[in-house]
């Protein structure tokens, strides 16, 4: 049986049913939220925070991601408050130093009318939004790929750095991410070259020495041996 | 008193608890085991102790017992003689002999090795009366001094185990709760929640298979609260798991414990194995009804696992990452079950509460909260150590007359309370009493209870860089705005340190401060930008002398300060000349050398090493 119950978003009271998280309900009632490491299909991780929500009274709120947060009966939620949009505008402003050559985050960067870095370009090709892991796990049940390290060490790769008997080259880590995905559309044969990304610098061939985009052969890597 | 068997009942506890005390032993030695006092050779002071004894036939009747950590680390090895209660600091292996033909047979005092107490400038004899111990109030910490950490008979012969009893067989889980919700007593792990509140919610879910954990995932740089209660009383800490077990509905408790602290880990795995044999831990405790058994839990040591829901990760064979709230633990903790989890320092508390009463135990203790709480004094102070205090005690009293002031005479510049996640306060505000509600007013926190005191020579733009890149490490990288947060954070100290900054820096600085404060998800990543905010608060001006004057006013920060050699003072010995790594002093014999400024790298070697004192860095 679905229980509804109701709560107040952007000021309206809204409804919503059990287990719906904030996101979900905002979407539903046509508000959007921007997200990052969020994907339908993919359980909600809540990394990137892009996608938050001021929560509780003024005065007493704090700031939580929609994408995890369950929608409760009562709370009190506003998701495009002074408070919101300014936390967002700088982690946006770090994503795009962070990044910068993503074409996604750019865009996402000026439709937030964010118009000045002011940090020093870092030129990584990864924000971990883990989204590729969780597709991995999740939807291709290969669970090839994992987070190495914490802090600022953290990273994405196979374990031991070496090639994964557990991925199976689907390219689906490469489809959900929203840094590479228009670069490189991933290997046809076994033997041929895909070519797709010959205009663009292997991020990964430093990292790797066999593997590219968790994937191999792979035309950049092919071309960085020489 | 023979191998102890299993404690059947209550009156088996009891008769066993009478025999001890007729056969308690008033004579004995206490030798410091741990950490602090090991550094300075206290095992080897054990071992002749004992060997010295065995020679003269006394080894039966006067037992040395290897403490815990007596607090006073900064005049380790700490040897106290009982019953006298004669305090000997910093004892070596040679003064073993004398000890025991003078204080253990003759019962006089060896006058050279008794403390000296700088301000009325006299020796005291007995422990208590040193200002150090005698204005603590030492409820966790007093019992180190008289228990043997890897006997349980120890414990059992000061009141061990009575309050479990107590709790097991007279009272309901819900009146232990009220006794815990009366007593004030709130975590110590750094954010001050009830205690009883968050057993209660635990207690009120009705499933089977619950958990309470005991946090012994101490990370803070400078502080040893944790391991030290576990590495000298780790029973008390067993025991307080029992009665939250109880109180709960718990009947699994795991202790989460760091490698980095083997002999804790050793000392509270034997805890358990002891009290698995006397029949305190097992199936139907002291003829009770209830089970309740401990378990182990080695983390590898991350910051993060301090956080709970990170730690009960961590426990789970997960990536110790924090997780999102709600749901609450207590709703869906461990394994998706109900789990409390506990600091090692609120579980200790936790069978004194039951043996002397809410109100007894809250007398001590400011309004909201009652008891004592354990600091772990470091820095440029006197008295370097672990001090015990009633909640609400002004810091001034904590660092002057306990920690007896600054170490070499200087200022007091700031105080930072609460570990990496703490920020700074500075002198003015040493009035305020040290409660969770003031000190979070204040800018700071109560945090785990480590406490660093630094004087002038501290630059404060080096102190939030040191803590930025502990927490740029530790942090666990799971929330974009923490792990870039601080990377940032980290870039732009790292410039005002070289000189390099702007002014719309300092602006910037701090909107990086207030982002990562809100939008991260967990209590260690929010409060992560405490060092900087609260250095930016009280020292700007310090920030602004590196901006604008390209000057550290500490004379910290290498980029900005420059070593010369005063001519007039220098004998042209040549100490500093051959120990340059960089080579960049020069100078004749006997003239006055100088150093060239390109090649220095302000290592500092040389102002250490000159015996005229005739090198500055400024």
């Amino acid at each position: 049986m679905v229980i509804l119950f109701g709560f107040t978003l952007n000021g309206f009271e809204v409804l919503a049913w059990e287990n719906m998280s904030i996101l979900e309900v905002a979407g539903f009632y046509g508000i959007e939220i921007p997200t990052l490491c969020f994907m339908e299909g993919l359980s909600p991780y809540g990394g990137c925070r892009l996608c938050l929500v001021e929560v509780g009274p003024v005065g007493k709120s704090r700031l939580v991601t929609s994408c995890t947060y369950p929608a409760r009966e009562g709370i009190e939620v506003r998701t495009h408050s002074q408070k919101v949009l300014q936390q967002r505008r700088m982690l946006l402003e770090l994503y795009v130093a962070a990044c910068p050559s993503s074409k996604w985050l750019q865009d996402l960067a000026s439709k937030h009318h964010v118009t000045e870095v002011r940090f020093k370009p870092k030129g990584e090709e990864c924000i971990l939004c883990g989204r590729c892991v969780r597709m991995c796990r999740e939807q291709m049940m290969g669970e090839a790929i994992g987070y190495v390290d914490r802090g600022t060490q953290r990273r994405i790769t196979t374990p031991f750095d070496k090639k994964s008997e557990d991925c199976r080259l689907c390219g689906g880590c490469m489809y959900v991410c929203p840094v590479c995905q228009l670069r490189c559309q991933g290997p046809k044969e076994e033997s041929t070259l895909c070519s797709s990304c010959l205009n663009l610098y292997p991020p990964c061939a430093e990292k790797f020495e066999e593997v590219m985009c968790y994937m191999d052969p792979c035309a950049a890597c092919e071309l960085e041996k020489g | 008193m023979n191998a102890l068997g299993l404690l059947r009942d209550v009156k088996e506890l009891k008769r066993l608890k009478s025999e001890l005390k007729k056969e308690k032993r008033e004579k004995f030695v206490s030798v410091c085991g741990d950490t602090g006092c090991s550094v300075w050779d206290s095992k080897k002071v054990d071992e002749v102790f004992r060997r010295v004894l065995e020679e003269k036939g006394l080894s039966e009747e006067i037992p040395v017992k290897s403490t815990g950590c007596l607090g006073f680390c900064e005049c380790g090895p700490v040897v106290i003689v009982f019953p006298e209660e004669i305090f000997y600091q910093k004892v070596n292996e040679e003064d073993v002999e004398e000890i025991v033909e003078e204080t253990v047979v003759k019962g006089k005092v060896v006058e050279r090795l008794l403390y000296h107490d700088p301000r009325e400038d006299k020796k005291i004899v007995k422990a208590s009366d040193i200002p150090f111990y005698k204005k603590q109030v030492r409820n966790l910490l007093g019992d180190n001094w008289l228990i043997d950490p890897g006997s349980i008979v120890d414990y059992f012969s000061r009141e061990g185990y009575a309050a479990a009893a107590k709790a097991f067989t007279e009272m309901s889980p819900e009146e232990v709760i009220n006794e815990i919700k009366e007593a004030r007593l709130r975590g110590r792990g750094g954010a001050g929640f009830p205690t009883g509140v968050k057993w209660e919610e635990c207690f009120t879910k009705n499933v089977e298979n619950k958990y309470i954990i005991c946090n012994a995932d101490e990370g803070d740089p400078g502080a040893f609260m944790d391991r030290s209660i576990l590495e000298g009383n780790p029973h008390s800490v067993l025991e307080g798991m029992m009665i939250g077990g109880y109180a709960t509905g718990s009947n699994h408790g795991i202790v989460y414990i760091r490698e980095e602290y083997p002999t804790a880990l050793e000392k509270v795995k034997n805890a358990i194995l002891k009290a698995r044999e006397t029949g305190m831990l097992g199936e139907n405790i002291l003829n009770s009804g209830f089970d309740f058994d401990i378990t182990v839990s080695v983390g590898a040591g991350a910051f993060v696992c301090g956080e709970t829901s990170a730690l009960v990760n961590s426990i789970e064979g997960k990536v110790g990452e924090p997780r999102q709230k709600p749901p609450h633990l207590a709703e869906k903790g461990l394994y998706g079950k109900p789990t409390v989890v506990n600091n090692v320092e609120t579980l200790a508390n936790v069978p004194r509460i039951i043996r002397w009463g809410a109100e007894e135990f809250a007398r001590a203790g400011s309004k909201n909260s009652g008891g004592t709480k354990i600091f772990s004094l470091v820095g440029k102070i006197r008295n370097t150590g672990l001090v015990e205090v009633p909640l609400g005690l002004p810091l001034r009293e904590i660092i002057y007359e306990i920690g007896g002031g600054i170490k070499g005479g200087g200022h007091l510049k700031a105080v930072q309370t609460g570990g990496p996640s703490g920020g700074c306060l500075p002198g003015y505000m040493l009035d305020i009493p040290t409660d969770f509600e003031e000190l979070d007013a204040a800018g700071s926190m109560m945090g785990s209870g480590g406490m660093i005191v630094m004087d002038y020579g501290t630059c404060m733009v080096e102190f939030s860089r040191y803590f930025l890149s502990f927490l740029s490490g530790e942090s666990c990288g799971k929330c974009f705005s923490c792990r870039e947060g601080i990377y940032r954070m980290l870039e732009i100290v790292e410039e005002v340190a070289a000189g390099t900054a702007t002014l719309s820096h300092l602006d910037l600085l701090e909107e990086l401060g207030e982002m990562v404060k809100n939008t991260t998800m967990c209590g260690l990543g929010k409060t992560s930008a405490n060092p900087v905010l609260s250095t930016l608060k009280f020292f700007k001006g310090e920030y602004l002398a590196h901006i604008m004057e390209n000057r550290c006013p500490a004379g910290v920060c290498r980029a900005l300060v420059t070593v010369f050699i005063n001519q007039e003072l220098c004998s042209g010995c040549g100490v500093c000349r051959k120990k340059c790594p960089e080579e960049a002093i020069t100078g004749e014999k006997k003239e006055p050398h100088y150093i060239e400024k390109a090649l220095c790298s302000k290592c500092g070697i040389c102002i250490e090493s000159c015996p005229e004192e005739a090198i500055t860095r400024a």
